[in-house]
């Protein structure tokens, strides 16, 4: 499951990148500023919750607090 | 076997990081913390099993339960600060990184007194 994860971030972020350029062309610079915050906030979403995951592994393995 | 998966995988990565890392360096560094996580969710089998091993030898040679926890602790607080320090210093914030890894030698050395206590306390009842 977690590899999807991985080529998933990447591909929302080359995607981005992508859009970013055709509203640029557009001169709609603004639409993609708000774009490349909301790319950010998504990715952001995944990765908060595997790192979640990954504090919960080591806490229960290096038995901390 | 899981290193060759680790392997291809850090590669491809780093191929899309490149990629990434002019337009989008915030997405950059949110994958690098991705595939820091999905590696080292590949290697927690063997990680467990050597953690249950050497328990087992401990309770063999009847040594002391706590310090064993104690250093396990040590091992899991430094590697999770040496992750986040890393990633840090990937995105370019060494102080950031600095910070991170003061913390983590703080929260260590509070950990590791109990034990050096307990040395001192060997060491005193051998010398008379």
């Amino acid at each position: 499951m977690d590899v999807q994860l991985i080529f998933k971030i990447a591909g929302i972020g080359i995607l981005i990148s992508v859009l970013n350029m055709v509203l640029k062309q557009a001169h709609k610079d603004e639409q993609a500023q708000m774009l490349t915050l909301a790319g950010v906030v998504v990715v952001l979403m995944l990765v908060i919750q595997m790192i979640n995951d990954l504090f919960q592994a080591v806490r229960a393995m290096f038995q901390l607090y | 076997m899981e290193v060759v998966q680790a392997v291809g995988l850090a590669v491809v990565t780093v191929v899309v990081l490149l990629l990434l890392r002019q337009e989008r360096p915030e997405i950059a560094v949110q994958l690098t913390l991705a595939l820091g996580v999905v590696i080292f969710g590949m290697v927690l089998g063997r990680l467990l099993g050597l953690v249950q091993t050497l328990e087992n030898l401990a309770a063999r040679a009847s040594l002391d339960q706590r310090h064993l926890g104690t250093v396990l602790r040590i091992v899991g607080v430094a590697y999770v600060a040496e992750f986040a320090a890393q990633v840090c210093r990937d995105a370019g914030e060494g102080a950031v990184a600095g910070k991170v890894e003061l913390a983590a030698k703080v929260v260590i050395l509070a950990m590791a007194v109990p034990i050096v206590v307990a040395v001192l306390d060997a060491v005193l009842r051998i010398v008379p």
